[in-house]
């Protein structure tokens, strides 16, 4: 039988039964959308977060006080035998392939001027912040490169607190008082937005030694490093961890590398896709089941025909594949139409929740129309044996 | 052509042993048009469906065409079947969604011949049953006659050497019965081998050789006219 003819008979077929072949496929249909719309929403997710990272590039090198996993901590309570200086941050400057490394503490303050006043997270930086976090001035200039030990007592405004604080009137040179101190305004940072839940419009800059003094404390909360781009990982790490256990004697401190966090993240949202995948899968499964039925439904209803087949010279093979070819057509109809209906609803999404991430891969719609029509030839094995193996004489008088 | 020496055939009903045909020895000669007669249950249908491969003896052997065909596997048998065999049912068999054409089309379809070969072929049939008018309309609009037309239509579209008829007009009126017959018989002066199962004796009597079959056995082997 030739491919085009036996393509054709299964169309025939499906549709002889247009009512019936609609609702079965409307189930499979059903279960691409959800597979194609859930892993949309998952992989959307995934190039959110990895876009959130990334914006400060992938070069970088986070080092934190502990030897456990322990990135991000709580504010304000760093409980470690071990503190990290800003001396150990200096000396970082020299471990091989760095370009800058930057201490940086956070904490929260009162910042006033005049009469207004306001409770924001404020970060100790150094000069080299800006360059380390890709983050631009908008007004003036950033912290100068002073010696971290003895800054002068400049602060550089994010955005939002720079409206807050002077409304329309112009920062610069002026001087607030932040948990106390007096401290000049020295530029104002471009507009950022939020960033993993931080607001970085909200807060101010200091230079790290006088936020230590401030909140009184001994230990960095981090130091970034970031280090030619082009150099091999695992050399620039054991360089950093070579410098500091110089220092400290041991090794009481975490390195993390952006892209290993980006890895980790990676797997954690790749479980998630899959695991909303399956969900989908499920509904798949669902319509697997319909057509399951359905099938089993024409065989019966069509023994006379397999009879006539096989007495016309259809082999048991061809009954079978025949059979099959229907279950997959049927399916893959369905996929076709799930995959219409999931994109439909994820470009409505797109316009309507412009802040809910969707992103459906190519790969993901071939990936999901294959696994529907592997799912209808699945499906379609048993009742298509059935018919295969149904006994010609007996098929015909069925009749 | 047909060679059958002492076909056996049992069916097990319940516990009981039901002989359908018991020793059958049968000859039939290429161009040769018989019919097998005889009452309901005498194992006429068996024999037919033996001769058709559609159905296998519990012992005996089969010759067709000078090659045993007793021991053939399921795949060589619809093989067998595509070339050499058509069959005329007393229900059409016709498959109701598809047209005249397409019902007449389908064994060359499932035999894989080329489109063109089978519209030249298809062309010819509608033609010589007088179905053009028809050719695409499906069953359900066709008349039993017509719908017989078309079964022998398909029969005929492997140009099989075998006609097997089974109560060809066994579900139509006396005078569609005629002209059903009529082009049966036509086949046959054009040189093919008709076997035509009845229980009409009118029916059967047309024959040129008449097989009368009662429990299971041959009874009658009648050549004269």
């Amino acid at each position: 039988m030739r491919l085009a003819d036996f393509i054709r008979f299964a169309l025939l077929s499906l549709s002889a039964q247009r009512l019936r072949t609609s609702l079965t496929s409307l189930g499979i249909a059903v279960g691409i959308a959800a597979v194609i719309l859930l892993t949309s929403i998952g992989e959307g997710l995934h190039q959110f977060v990895v876009d959130e990272f990334t914006q400060f590039g992938t070069n970088l090198i986070s080092v934190a006080p502990g030897r456990t996993m322990t990135h991000g901590g709580s504010l304000g309570a760093i409980n470690t035998s071990r503190p990290i200086s800003i001396d150990d941050a200096i000396a970082l400057r020299r471990a091989p392939y760095v370009q800058v490394t930057d201490p940086m503490i956070q904490g929260n303050a009162d910042v006033e001027y005049n009469s207004r006043s306001r409770r924001i997270t404020l970060y100790g930086v150094g000069h080299d912040f800006l360059q380390a976090m890709r983050l631009s001035v908008a007004v003036g200039e950033f912290l100068p490169p002073d010696d971290p030990r003895t800054a002068r007592a400049f602060v550089v405004l994010g955005t939002k607190v720079a409206q807050e604080l002077f409304g329309g009137e112009n920062p610069l040179g002026a001087r607030i008082r932040i948990g106390g101190e007096r401290y000049r305004v020295i530029g104002i940072m471009a507009p950022k937005g939020q960033i993993l839940g931080f607001d970085l419009d909200d807060t101010v800059f200091i230079p790290v030694g006088r936020a230590l003094e401030m909140f009184n404390r001994d230990s960095l909360m981090e130091i970034h490093v970031t280090y030619d781009p082009t150099a091999p990982l695992a050399e620039v790490v054991a360089g950093i961890k070579h410098v500091l256990t110089a220092r400290h004697g041991r090794e009481d401190f975490t390195v993390t590398p952006q892209q290993e966090m980006l890895a980790v993240f990676g797997t954690v949202l790749n479980a998630i896709t899959f695991a909303v995948g399956t969900i989908g899968a499920i509904s798949l499964l669902v319509g697997g089941v319909g057509i399951l039925t359905i099938l089993t439904i024409a065989v019966s209803e069509r023994t006379g025909e397999i009879g006539l087949l096989r007495a016309i010279g259809a082999t048991r093979r061809r009954i079978l594949l025949l059979f099959l070819g229907e279950a997959a057509l049927l399916a893959a109809i369905g996929g076709m139409a799930g995959l219409t209906l999931g994109w439909s609803i994820a470009a409505l999404i797109k316009l309507f929740l412009p802040a809910l991430p969707v992103h459906t891969p190519w790969s993901f719609a071939i990936a999901a129309e294959l696994s529907a029509i592997a799912v209808g030839l699945i499906a379609g094995v048993m009742p298509a044996r059935r018919a295969a193996m149904l006994d010609p004489l007996e098929a015909l008088r069925s009749e | 052509m047909i060679r059958l020496s002492t076909i056996e055939r049992v069916f097990l009903v319940g516990d009981e042993e039901v002989h359908a045909l018991r020793g059958v020895n049968l000859g039939i000669n290429a161009g040769e048009y018989l019919s097998i007669m005889g009452p309901s249950g005498s194992g006429k249908s068996s024999l037919l469906n033996i001769l058709g491969l559609l159905d296998r003896p519990n012992s005996g052997r089969y010759e067709l065409d000078g090659r045993d065909v007793t021991g053939l596997g399921d795949d060589e048998l619809a093989r067998v079947r595509r070339e050499k065999i058509g069959f005329v049912f007393q229900f059409f068999h016709l498959v109701p969604r598809l047209t005249a054409e397409q019902n007449i089309e389908l064994p060359m379809v499932l035999a894989g011949i080329d489109p063109a070969e089978r519209r030249q072929r298809l062309n010819k049939l509608l033609a010589e049953y007088g179905l053009e008018d028809r050719a695409r309309h499906r069953p359900d609009q066709l008349s039993g006659g017509q719908c017989q037309r078309v079964a022998i239509a398909r029969a005929m579209s492997m140009q099989p050497r075998i006609i097997l008829a089974d109560e060809p007009t066994g579900n139509l009126d006396r005078n569609t019965g005629q002209e059903v017959m009529a082009l049966l018989e036509k086949l046959h002066a054009d040189g093919g081998t008709l076997v035509v199962v009845t229980h009409d004796n009118e029916l059967g009597s047309r024959a040129k050789r008449r097989i009368r079959i009662v429990d299971g056995q041959i009874v009658g082997d009648d050549s004269g006219t």
